[in-house]
């Protein structure tokens, strides 16, 4: 009865679900995109990989405006490699402290091949490979004399190899980095894209050679350290804080001048900024819904005084208040309902544009997909109960008569 | 029978159960009516009360088969024994081939006819008439009271408003009324004492 009656009524329904939709759509579109944000980022941060943090000059995200902003930042001293040394040496609670450092260079060149587009040029330890959560194809990794006896030895990324070495095997080739030779020692497996970005687009050296060749007064490495466990981490941070203020000789009333980057902080840092989103979306879905409702309740008042006749009838063979109310409040939910899954629809389908853009795998929140429904039933059950009462508490004999 | 403003309307829609008198009692097979609230009078406007109106009073974007349908949605009768017993009354009334219609794909006959099979259709004690052929022509007139004559012969009591006195003429009681009281009370051909309505 209740799709019979919307059938009839067709442009004046769609444009009250389209209310509907537009509300519902915000919420499932922006909470579809956090999510699929969500993913990706979480997929991400297996870069640091568990039970992993970062020392660093700046923060991993840095919030503008403040007191001082970047500036605070800017002045402090850089890391560099002889604190890098002096950390490994004397820590002794992590597992693993390395460091590593990055540049962008298109000087790259095997024979007549040249990089087009820029690689990542990356100075780092035997670890290196380890931090970019990546694995050896062929060839070898780094080892601790590569980086002592300054050798020009190179790892590549897939994205290299392609360009460098399409019909070639790369191992033992040498490669020109700015006029250098570096002689390839191993190649790494391909991990595809995030963010719409490669992340097989570099060439590893060691960090001394980069150090040597590529540094200057600006560069601060970050150092990557590993706790034993989970249960460890704390105590580790702590340990790698305390070394790092000793060996940067920071007074003991200053606050830190370096950073402690963790999957954590990023996560927290997210979070807050998806927080905000979330709140804001809210908000515009609250008052397209309300307005959505206010647009059920006017065409159920208007779809009643239509049909007053026909509330007469069905009174006069055996209706009762329970099924005119009904009867029309469940008009109010279908027109609601059909109104969300459009908005649903719509919603998962805008929110993972945002998945296609940044070229992560989409998903269905299906959590959100029912509350945007629970919430249109609401919608529908509280703005179309005045109308259907009216209907319920109409008097037979003169809806009879009405004409 | 009566002229206009005599109450006949008044009177059918207390017998109906639409509405409850001001005062006095009605007593309908043993349940007192006057003390009913809306939702137990609408019960037994279903199950003992069927209406045929003037106007026929079709939903009109309802097929004739949804038509007779409704009152046993409403009396909770599972949908197939609801269709076959729609479609079993449709055909009692002779519009078994005009079930998929709409009412205005029906001329003015059929659509009391429709009518006569919803009211019909739960069984109910008494059949009630608000003048069912007002708006129809003589011979559609004729077809309909033929139907009605066979349904009192069956058995059941009819109860039928008109100001014709040919249509008066079917039944086996006249009440006369005049100015909201009973003029006259005529049983098959006799005059009983004005009092005794029911």
């Amino acid at each position: 009865m209740a799709v019979e009656a919307i059938r009839q009524n067709k442009l004046r329904s769609i444009l009250t679900l389209l209310g509907i939709s537009i509300g519902v759509f915000s919420v499932i579109g922006v909470m579809t995109a956090i999510r699929t944000l969500e993913v990706s980022i979480d997929s991400q941060l297996d870069i640091f990989g568990t039970n992993t943090f970062m020392v660093r000059k700046y923060p991993a995200i840095m919030v503008s405006g403040g007191h001082g902003g970047r500036n605070k930042y800017r002045e402090r001293q850089n890391i560099d490699f002889f604190q890098f040394e002096e950390l490994k040496r004397r820590a002794t609670l992590p597992l693993r402290v390395s460091v590593i450092d990055g540049t962008d260079e298109r000087n790259i060149r095997y024979k007549d091949k040249q990089l087009k587009r820029t690689a990542e040029l990356q100075g780092s330890d035997e670890w290196g490979l380890r931090s970019r959560s990546t694995f050896i194809l062929s060839g070898r990794n780094f080892m601790e004399d590569d980086v002592r006896f300054f050798r020009n030895v190179t790892i590549l990324g897939q994205d290299v190899v392609d360009i460098l070495f399409p019909f070639e095997d790369p191992i033992g080739k040498k490669i020109q980095i700015k006029g250098l030779d570096y002689t390839v020692v191993g190649i790494t497996e391909r991990k595809g894209q995030a963010f719409g970005q490669s992340q097989d687009n570099y060439v590893l050296i060691p960090i001394s050679v980069y150090l040597q060749r590529f540094s200057n007064r600006w560069t601060s490495l970050g150092i990557t350290v590993e706790a034993v466990s989970a249960a460890m981490y704390d105590e580790t941070v702590d340990e790698v804080i305390g070394l790092m203020r000793t060996i940067r000789k920071v007074p003991p009333e200053d606050e830190n001048d370096f950073e402690i980057t963790s999957n954590e902080e990023l996560a927290d840092t997210l979070a807050g900024f998806t927080g905000g989103i979330k709140i804001f979306a809210g908000a515009v879905s609250v008052i397209a819904l309300l307005v959505a409702g206010i647009g059920i309740m006017n065409i159920m008042l208007v779809s009643v005084s239509e049909r007053i006749k026909e509330i007469g009838i069905r009174k006069a063979i055996g209706a009762n208040r329970n099924d005119i109310l009904t009867q029309f409040l469940m008009e109010a939910i279908f027109l609601s309902q059909f109104g969300g899954v459009v908005g649903v629809i719509l919603g998962i389908l805008g929110g993972n544009l945002v998945a296609v853009l940044l070229n992560v795998s989409s998903v269905i929140p299906f959590d959100w997909a029912f509350y945007g429904m629970a919430i249109c039933s609401l919608v529908g059950i509280s703005f179309g109960i005045y109308p259907a009462w009216r209907a319920a508490n109409l008097d037979p004999i003169e809806s009879l008569r009405y004409d | 029978m009566g002229p206009s403003g005599s109450g006949k309307s008044t009177l059918m829609n207390m017998i109906g159960c639409l509405d409850t008198p001001t005062n006095g009692t009605y007593e309908f097979e043993g349940e007192l009516v006057h003390e009913m609230d809306d939702n137990q009078l609408a019960s037994i406007r279903n199950r003992k009360i069927g209406f045929v109106f003037q106007t026929f009073n079709l939903l009109p974007k309802a097929t004739a088969l949804r038509n007779v349908e409704v009152p046993l949605i409403y009396a909770n009768i599972s949908r197939m024994e609801r269709l076959e017993l729609a479609k079993e009354s449709l055909t009692a009334v002779g519009l078994g081939d005009r079930m998929h219609h709409k009412p205005s794909e029906l001329s003015g006959g059929q659509r009391q006819r429709v009518a006569i099979a919803r009211a019909l259709v739960n069984s109910p004690s008494i059949l009630l008439a608000d003048e069912p052929t007002g708006n129809l022509d003589s011979k559609s007139g004729v077809e309909i009271m033929k139907i009605f004559d066979e349904l009192h012969e069956k058995g059941n009591t009819i109860i039928l408003v008109t100001h014709e006195e040919y249509i008066a003429d079917h039944a086996d009681r006249t009440i006369h009324l005049f100015d909201g009281k009973v003029k006259e009370d005529v049983r098959n051909g006799k005059k009983a004492e004005p009092e005794a309505v029911f």
